[in-house]
């Protein structure tokens, strides 16, 4: 009798009539969301009325609308899930454009809900209008503007549709006042009801040249990216099947760490601009280069016409304008990472498991000989705390914990991913298509919410730091226990050290003037503040930070004059590396501390 | 002077200076572009061709299946042939487009525009005028004594033909409307 009550009233809530403002919420609930980022206002009042009336959704009330952007970005690269946000009209839309457009570069997906003016004053300059569809249409994969509240459902649905298929993206849906008050009708998410189905298998006749050209291959090499993480967890346990079973190196995007785990045997760490001397000499020296879910950007080929000029090129991109853009492909593949996994392993092994044994392992051995360069060493300190040190002694301190790290951008951000292992995905967020500053903070915010027994750490610059402070408010209302962990050298550390190779040593603006004291700071929100400026004293302080049940900002004071090495210049090919501070100074000539 | 062998000052150096080594040889290409009829449509497709930085040269868009919320949008571009690959993939990624067509490339294709030109004169200009759009087969669609408004139809080069030759007999205004096309055959 219960039982069957309880199934009308299920039948009841499936299709039927209620206002807007409740349709979204009931959306919500439908595509199994259960945390949202954002700020109220004028525009969205009526759906935080309903936000108010239940308790199936937790509202994240943030400081600032681009926190509640990359907060939803934190929570969906930890978890997988797409990332929501409910923010007002005007300001609070424009406010989100960075974390929009963070989102669209690195491909993670958010549905983002703005309110607008009603209907009928869109387009009389109204308070707090603006032309959201039209600013954010650059900056999403897909926007609405709901003119109807009986289309309103749909809209959402299909929202999640988009944000989360093929190559992911923030969507954004545009709901004006009088839509969230109007009632309508509730249709449930229908399967198969969107014209966009983007295709996830690959071709089985450029897969099979893929594996034909793996087993003859003589220096075969994987490059990987972000499409692995995005693409689920069952890639990243396909990779690492197929990497094992051929001993073929990996090397990996900043995007992509933790897809193949750093303790692998074949791992190469991180290419590109200030990747390790051993993935970039690989991918220089191949013979056969694996691009799966990577899309060739600049910060990874360096100058093109020298880019690894002897290997065929096999690309595996699910967006089929990733392929041809930068680098053109031998062996396309148009498909989901997973699906041609799965069919590469399938049809690898009915070929008998094949691969030139003889020539990996001497290309092996010179990968060994590569990575006896040593390239992320630096010279050490008793006096002043190196940030590479500090990273390491990060690593050593939470390597067992059940650890998240985030980042803001710059040197601190490149140090973190060197020197920083990763043995799982989805566990390491940064910014890297658009490089915003201020990510990290209100991301860290995110990760903590989607895992709260979680050590969440935020590798930050103080610069960076700076630019979304405000979020401060946000870990101290939730009790968040994230980390800010702030290497703090009291510059723009990047700029100034592009300055100094590039611009004749003219530091034009380039330093952080009237900084806080953070431990203050820290104190002012409630949370607690650690200083540690003497090697001697960082584990014990970062101990200190890691036991501590709140959030934390430690002000890690490190050497200021630091750069980040290696580094390919730009305009310079894989081989053309820069390893370290003589090789700037002219000590040593170029061409004699390059090695190839 | 670093072992960058950069000069102090330098600012040739740029991390964006890294041109891919392609084909130049500029190709002009037909598109057809399927879109969704809905509000917007045709801000994202010239969105990406602004915002990517590629060329139109003519763009005409209307519904074409009104049950279906079907427009069609026909885009004439210019690039190399990578870039015009680019602009196919680009297209082809926007949600609300459902198929992308190069008409240069799948096969022959009918292309046509309609024209209008406001020609004013008198006496023996007038005649020609009159003379050539019979040649033509431009029709009259509006005359007074000392001007005619001509329609043409017909592929783009015939209308460039005769906007060539209305010129010195006092073409004064002219309206074009773009390029439709479409595939022969099935």
């Amino acid at each position: 009798m219960r039982n069957g009550r309880c199934r009308q009233l299920e039948q009841k809530q499936m299709t039927r009539e209620m206002t807007g403002a409740k349709m979204v919420i009931q959306a919500l609930k439908d595509q199994g969301v259960d945390t949202v980022f954002g700020y109220p206002g004028g525009a969205v009042l009526p759906i935080y009325d309903e936000i108010f009336l239940q308790n199936d959704i937790r509202h994240i009330l943030v400081r600032h609308e681009q926190g509640a952007v990359h907060a939803a970005e934190g929570y969906a690269r930890s978890t997988g899930k797409p990332g929501v946000v409910l923010v007002t009209s005007g300001p609070g839309a424009t406010n989100a454009v960075t974390g929009l457009t963070d989102a669209l570069l690195d491909s993670i997906p958010l549905v983002v809900l703005t309110g607008q003016v009603p209907t009928f004053m869109i387009g009389s300059d109204a308070f707090q209008e603006a032309d959201t569809v039209g600013i954010t249409r650059p900056c999403t994969k897909h926007n609405w503007l709901v003119k109807d509240t009986n289309q309103l459902s749909a809209i959402l649905h299909e929202g999640f549709h988009v944000a989360t298929s093929g190559r992911p993206g923030p969507v954004l849906i545009d709901i004006p006042k009088d839509v969230q008050f109007a009632t309508g009708t509730y249709e449930p998410a229908k399967p198969n009801a969107s014209h966009y189905q983007p295709i996830v298998k690959g071709d089985m006749e450029e897969i099979t040249e893929l594996v034909a050209a793996i087993e003859a291959a003589e220096r075969p090499v994987f490059y990987t990216g972000g499409g692995v993480i995005n693409s689920g967890p069952a890639a990243s346990q396909l990779l690492r099947e197929l990497v094992d079973a051929t001993g073929i190196p990996i090397t990996s995007t900043l995007m992509g760490l933790g897809a193949y785990p750093a303790s692998g045997e074949n791992w190469l760490g991180m290419l590109g601009m200030h990747g390790l001397y051993e993935a970039n000499l690989a991918m220089h020296d191949c013979d056969l280069m694996i691009n799966i879910g990577a899309r060739f950007d600049d910060r990874i080929t360096g100058r093109i016409d020298a880019f690894s000029p002897n290997s065929k090129k096999a690309h595996i991109d699910i967006d089929p304008s990733s392929i041809n853009k930068v680098i053109k492909a031998d062996i396309p593949i148009v498909g989901d990472v997973a699906h041609v996994l799965e069919d590469i392993l399938k049809v690898w092994k009915a070929r008998g498991r094949k691969v030139n044994r003889e020539a990996i392992a001497k290309w092996q051995e010179q990968v060994s000989a590569w990575r006896r360069v040593n390239c992320l060493a630096y010279t050490g300190s008793e006096k002043t705390i190196k940030p590479q040190y500090a990273l390491q002694r990060l690593e050593a301190l939470t390597k067992d914990h059940d650890r998240y790290i985030t980042t803001e951008v710059g040197q601190h951000q490149m140090w973190a991913a060197q020197y920083l292992n990763f043995e799982d995905p989805n566990r390491w967020m940064t910014s890297g298509g658009l490089g915003t500053m201020g990510y990290g903070f209100p991301a860290s915010i995110g990760v903590q919410m989607a895992h709260p027994d979680a050590l969440v750490v935020n590798v930050a610059g103080e610069a960076s730091w700076l630019m979304n402070m405000q979020e401060m408010g946000t870990a101290a209302q939730y009790r968040l226990p994230v980390k800010q962990f702030i290497l703090n050298n009291e510059r723009l550390g990047m700029v100034r050290q592009w300055q100094e190779l590039l611009h004749g040593e003219r530091y034009s603006q380039s330093w952080s003037e009237a900084l806080p004291d953070f431990v203050k700071l820290a104190e002012a929100f409630g949370a607690k503040g650690i200083l540690c400026s003497d090697p001697a004293d960082l584990d014990d302080a970062i101990m200190e930070m890691i036991n501590y049940d709140g959030p934390v900002i430690f002000d890690c004071l490190v050497e200021k004059h630091e750069n980040c090495f290696p580094m390919i210049p730009s305009g310079k090919a894989h081989n053309e590396m820069l390893m370290g501070e003589a090789d700037t100074q002219g000590v040593i000539q170029a061409g004699g501390a390059v090695l190839v | 002077m670093s072992a960058l062998h950069i000069k102090k000052g330098s600012t040739r150096h740029s991390a964006y200076n890294l041109r891919p080594t392609f084909s130049d040889v500029q190709e002009k290409h037909t598109l057809a572009v399927l879109v969704e009829n809905e509000p917007g449509v045709l801000a994202r497709v010239i969105g990406l061709f602004s915002g990517r930085g590629y060329n139109i040269e003519s763009l005409t868009v209307a519904e074409v299946d009104h049950t279906g919320h079907l427009s069609r949008i026909t885009v004439v571009t210019t690039g190399t042939p990578q870039v015009i690959e680019q602009i196919k993939a680009q297209l082809g990624r926007i949600v609300s487009v459902h198929e992308v067509h190069d008409l240069t490339v799948e096969g022959a294709s009918v292309e046509r525009e309609l024209a209008i030109f406001k020609v004013v004169g008198e006496g023996d200009k007038r005649v020609e005028a009159l003379r050539l759009a019979d040649i033509f087969r431009a029709n009259v669609v509006d005359s007074t004594l000392n001007s005619f408004i001509f329609e043409i139809t017909g592929a783009p080069e015939k209308i460039d033909a005769f906007a060539d030759l209305m010129r010195p007999l006092g073409l004064a205004e002219v309206a074009r409307t773009g390029v439709a096309a479409l595939l022969r055959g099935v």
